[in-house]
Formats: C-alpha cells, sequence, structure tokens
C-alpha cells in the first residue's frame, strides 16, 4: 500500500505504468495549487467509507467528476491532461461531525461547453453521487467563474423589469395556487383565479402538476384563465397574471402550449424543475425572446437537496437556474409548511437576488460570486403561509419575493376575494409600518390588529388562522454557527 | 371602484404626514422623488405626465411636500397623481416605489371589451370609461 501522507504526484514514468493508483497519487490531490480566476469550484461534503483516506475520496471526486477512469491509461499522455484534471486543493472536517469532510475541487473552465447547465452538471454530478468509496455525498456550493457566467443568458426578465412591466413596486408581489390542485373543469378553475386576482392578488398559479388531464385538458384552461385574468385586471385597474403551466411531455408540445398563452395575451408561463436543464435553458431562450416572465415550480427538488449528507444543496439549484435563465424559482418560506431554515434560506435568496454575493458561511455561502450582472431572477415563497404572519414573512424575506397564499386565500371563511383582500391589506399595512421606521417585527400583531378594526376579512384572516405555525426542526442548516465573543 | 396600481392602494387615503414619512424613507435610501399625474388611469398607461424633473437635489421631506402642494393646486380633482422614486445604483436603475397619493373624487372603472375569434378566443381590450372623453375633460 503507498503511504497515505505522500501528498506529491508520482514521476511521469511510473505515473503511466499500467494498473490501479491512488487518485491522490495521479494528480487529483493539490494541496499547494491556488485556484484560477477562471476556475469553476465545486465544494462537496464527502462521508469517506470506513478506512478510506478524507484526502483519497475527495481526489478520487476530483477524478471522477473529471478525467480519471478506476485505472490509468495510456492515452492522457496524448493530451495536455495535467489541465484538464480537476484538482482537489483543501480538505476540512466538518465541524461537529465525525465523519464527514468538506473538499473543495476545482475545475479548469475548458471541461465545460459554455451555455450549457447539462453539460457543466454532466461532469460535477455525473458519475461521483454511486461512487463506493464513499458512503455519502453532497455537493454544497460551487463557484461559477464571470467568464463562464457569461455564456449563459440567464433569467429572461429578471426582478426590476419584471416590476416594470407589471408596474408593482415597493413591496413583495401576492400570488397565490389554485385549490384543489386536481379536478376543478376549465369553468371552475378560471372562477378561482378570477376571484383570487379581483381581490388583490397579483397572480394566480397553476400547480406542479396541473398540465392536460381528463377533468381539464389544457386549452380549456388557458382560455377560461384568460378571462378571469382580464376581467380581474378591468375590475381592479391593476395589472394582473396568471402562470400557466406549459409542462408537458415534449418540447413540440411545452412551446405549442407556450405560443398558445402567448396568443392569448398571458405575460407569464410556468414550467416544472422535472422537466429538466436543457429543457428549461430552451424555454428560457423562448421567454426572452417572446417578453415572457417565466415561472419556475422546484417540484421533484427535495429528492435530492433536502437530506444533509447526501445529494445536493437547494443553493446549487438556485445557482443554475439562475444561470439557466429562470426569473422565478421557489426558495423557501422560513415560516410556513416546508423545509426552511432561516440561514439556508436566508442564503438562497441572496444568490437569486444579489450582483456581488459574498462568501458566508453561516449562511451556507462558501464563495463570493460575481454575477457579472445576469438578471435578478424572483424568490418566491410558498406553502402553508397565511396573512397573520406578514411581519415575519417580510422580516425574513424582504420585498423582492412572491408571497403565495393558496390556502391562506382560498380557505378563507368569507370567500377567496376576501382572502384575497385580506392579504394584500396585510402586506400594504406592514410595508407602511417598514417604511414609518417602526419596530414592525415586534409591533407586526398590533400593526395587524390595527387594520382588521377597519378591514373585515383581514380581521376573519387573523381570527381563523391564530396561532397556526409549522415549528419543526429544519434538516438543512448551517454548519457553522457564529463564536459567542467574551464581553 | 377603486383603481388599485401603486404600492398602497389597499389602506385608506394617506394623511400628509404619512406621505411625508414614506417621502422620508424614500429619501433616506437615496431616491430621487417625482410627482406625476393623468386622466387615463388605464394599467397599461405608463407614462403619466411628469410634475416637472424627479427632486434630485431636494433632501428634505418638507420640500417634496411642497411640490406636492404646487401640482395638486393645479391637478387635484382632475387627475390621479403619483409619488414614483427612482433608485439610480447599479442593478436597478428604475422605480423603488410608486403611491397614489391623489384620486379623482368619483373613478367610474373599467370595461372589457371581448371581440370573439375562431376556436373560441376571445381578444380582451380594457378600456377606462373615462377616456371617451378628451383628455383635460375627463373629471371635470
Amino acid at each position: 500500500m503507498n503511504d497515505l501522507t505522500d501528498t506529491k504526484a508520482i514521476p511521469e514514468k511510473s505515473r503511466y505504468s499500467a494498473g490501479v493508483m491512488e487518485y491522490k497519487k495521479m494528480g487529483y490531490w493539490e494541496p499547494d495549487y491556488v485556484p484560477k480566476v477562471t476556475d469553476v469550484i465545486a465544494l462537496f461534503r464527502v462521508t469517506p467509507q470506513e478506512g478510506v483516506d478524507p484526502e483519497e475520496a475527495s481526489a478520487a471526486i476530483a477524478g471522477e467528476s473529471s478525467t480519471a477512469t478506476w485505472t490509468v491509461v495510456w492515452t492522457d499522455r496524448l493530451t495536455a491532461c495535467d489541465k484538464y484534471r480537476a484538482k482537489c486543493y483543501r480538505v476540512d472536517p466538518v465541524p461537529n461531525t465525525t465523519d464527514q469532510y468538506f473538499a473543495w475541487i476545482a475545475y479548469d473552465i475548458d471541461l465545460f461547453e459554455g451555455g450549457s447547465i447539462a453539460n457543466l452538471t454532466a461532469s460535477i454530478i455525473g458519475n461521483v453521487f454511486g461512487f463506493k468509496a464513499v458512503k455519502a455525498l453532497r455537493l454544497e456550493d460551487m463557484h461559477i467563474p464571470v467568464a463562464y457566467l457569461k455564456t449563459f443568458q440567464g433569467p429572461a426578465t429578471g426582478v426590476v423589469v419584471e416590476r416594470e412591466r407589471m408596474d408593482k413596486f415597493g413591496r413583495p408581489l401576492l400570488g397565490a395556487t389554485t385549490k384543489p390542485k386536481l379536478g376543478l373543469s376549465g369553468r371552475n378553475y378560471g372562477r378561482v383565479v378570477y376571484e383570487g386576482l379581483k381581490g388583490g392578488l397579483d397572480f394566480m398559479k397553476d400547480d406542479e402538476n396541473i398540465n392536460s388531464q381528463p377533468f381539464m385538458h389544457w386549452r380549456d384552461r388557458f382560455l377560461y384563465v384568460m378571462e378571469a385574468v382580464n376581467k380581474a385586471q378591468a375590475e381592479t385597474g391593476e395589472v394582473k397574471g396568471h402562470y400557466l403551466n406549459v409542462t408537458a411531455g415534449t418540447m413540440e408540445e411545452m412551446y405549442a402550449r407556450a405560443e398558445f398563452a402567448k396568443e392569448l395575451g398571458s405575460i407569464i408561463i410556468m414550467i416544472d424543475l422535472v422537466i429538466g436543464y436543457t429543457a428549461i435553458q430552451s424555454m428560457a431562450l423562448w421567454a426572452r425572446k417572446n417578453d415572457m416572465i417565466l415561472h419556475l415550480h422546484r417540484a421533484g427538488n427535495s429528492t435530492y437537496s433536502r437530506q444533509k449528507n447526501h445529494g445536493m444543496n437547494f443553493r446549487v439549484i438556485c445557482k443554475w437556474m439562475r444561470m439557466a435563465g429562470v426569473d422565478h424559482i421557489h426558495a423557501g418560506t422560513v415560516v410556513g409548511k416546508l423545509e426552511g431554515d432561516p440561514l439556508m434560506i436566508k442564503g438562497f435568496y441572496d444568490t437569486l437576488l444579489g450582483e456581488n454575493v459574498p462568501a458566508n458561511l453561516q449562511h451556507g455561502l462558501f464563495f463570493d460570486q460575481d454575477w457579472a450582472s445576469l438578471n435578478k431572477c424572483m424568490p418566491v415563497a410558498s406553502g402553508g403561509i397565511h396573512a397573520g404572519q406578514m411581519h415575519q414573512l417580510i422580516h425574513h424575506l424582504g420585498e423582492d419575493v412572491v408571497l403565495q397564499f393558496g390556502g391562506g386565500t382560498i380557505g378563507h371563511p368569507m370567500g377567496i376575494q376576501a382572502g384575497a383582500t385580506a392579504n394584500r391589506v396585510a402586506l400594504e399595512a406592514i410595508i407602511q409600518a417598514r417604511n414609518e421606521g417602526r419596530d414592525y417585527l415586534a409591533e407586526g400583531p398590533e400593526i395587524l390588529a390595527a387594520a382588521a378594526r377597519w378591514c373585515s376579512p383581514l380581521r376573519a384572516a387573523l381570527d381563523t388562522w391564530k396561532g397556526v405555525t409549522f415549528d419543526y426542526a429544519s434538516t438543512d442548516t448551517a454548519d457553522f454557527v457564529p463564536t459567542a465573543t467574551a464581553s | 371602484m377603486r383603481i388599485t396600481q401603486g404600492t398602497f392602494s389597499f389602506l385608506p387615503d394617506f394623511t400628509d404626514e404619512q406621505i411625508s414619512a414614506q417621502v422620508q424613507y424614500c429619501l433616506d435610501n437615496g431616491w430621487a422623488l417625482n410627482f406625476e399625474y393623468t386622466d387615463d388611469p388605464h394599467p397599461r398607461n405608463t407614462y403619466w405626465e411628469m410634475w416637472g424633473i424627479p427632486l434630485f437635489d431636494i433632501a428634505d421631506a418638507a420640500g417634496v411636500m411642497m411640490e406636492l402642494a404646487a401640482c395638486r393646486k393645479v391637478h387635484a380633482g382632475t387627475n390621479y397623481i403619483r409619488m414614483t422614486a427612482f433608485d439610480s445604483s447599479h442593478g436597478w436603475e428604475s422605480i423603488r416605489l410608486s403611491m397614489i397619493t391623489d384620486r379623482p373624487a368619483h373613478e367610474p372603472g373599467f370595461m372589457v371589451e371581448r371581440q370573439e375569434q375562431a376556436g373560441r378566443r376571445i381578444a380582451y381590450t380594457t378600456r377606462a370609461y373615462v377616456t371617451t372623453r378628451p383628455a383635460g375633460e375627463r373629471y371635470t
């Protein structure tokens, strides 16, 4: 067995002798390496199999996600292989664990095709997650160099232009998902959309699994929904929208549905994450070309983003989706029914909205990230939130977010319009108080109660959902906590 | 009906003191304020008439409120008036807050015109009832 503490790659001649060799010695472990500004860097959480040296496991990941196979190949010598080898340059134990390590791996930009999330991910997450030498593996974060970012379109519309087109400034946008998500006829479905929009929401939304089913085929939905949108617009004098989900079995069908949405005058369409990275990029190009806002529902992400030791962190999905070019992405609520630690969610929101985002370990951001003027992507907060939490939502999520109250609108005892009005009044009251410099987080319940004195829908909402919270421990939490300083 | 464009249209109309607090918030953020007015409330009427250029150099809320008073003297009652805050910082370079400060006493609202087309399609037009009359004579 080779000496595991010897980290030097071995001389050229013996390096290429036929047989199996440790990845560390094949050039995939270079502790002195200083990443170039054009390198892509990935940070993995590695759980090596028992008895496997962490540096060797990390070097193996560098190898298998770049040029290596399990044995030495002489054909490497026909290439500038030193350049193409990914280089693991740092391995640290994960705080408060005994068997996990953070591995920093740098990849030369020439390993990747410009403008292709599929190509980037085929390398970074293509093979390595099933690798036997590791018990578990998680992609925690990535640094994307400006040179590579500039090969991507970025969000088709972006937060600023979306606000300009919608003529909505200074507050979060409000939305709701039509419920029940399955079973409504087109005519009934449009009713829910009209009521929500007329009551004060900016957007209504198809759910992830509403496509074209026996109870409602897609054309019928699109036609009734646009009647609802246009009627609500006239009733309020405000621009309104509904995310028409164009997700389908083929690209041809998705384009056909998107074209129909455009012909009907919709300002926004929607796709699901499960359609795949290439399909998402294609729809983003279509959206840019057709002046359409593109909403992404993150359907499926929790199958691989939730567990801490395996899969990938959602912040990486945020990065890829901003590059791929979507305008909206669901990114957590903190206070709602779905997974979401406040610090982690701050990291997601900064990733979607920032221009120059500094590393922040408490927020799970391991790298400084310059977004190279790619548009901002609007985070969407959805799932188990209601008007009584408005002060907390604005405190945690800020104002560049779409707050989506599905049950919190449609489940209102006085009806859908009243539910929408309650949310809009609560939102504007808290924004007013924030701008006036009040301590709106502490005074939130009083501010809402004061508005409820003249707004009976808000009063009913506060009474109905009083005390509804989803207080479970998060599974995806920060590894780094601030150290208390002696005072 | 009450048109609900702008940041605070679902709240009761703001008092001058409340408007002034919003002005102060915008000034504290370094945004330039501007007043605009129109008698065409269509939701896609982007360009309301400007009451002068944005107040880039007025640093106190009282000064901004004096401009609003001057604008009101000419246009209140016959026009909507809104206050818009512009942020020139890189990456935004657009509006940060836009609120209606004044509205006509009576807001007749809009009608939807439906043009039936082939295949159950309908082409929709939103039309403000007031715009059947010439500009300047709509809310008198």
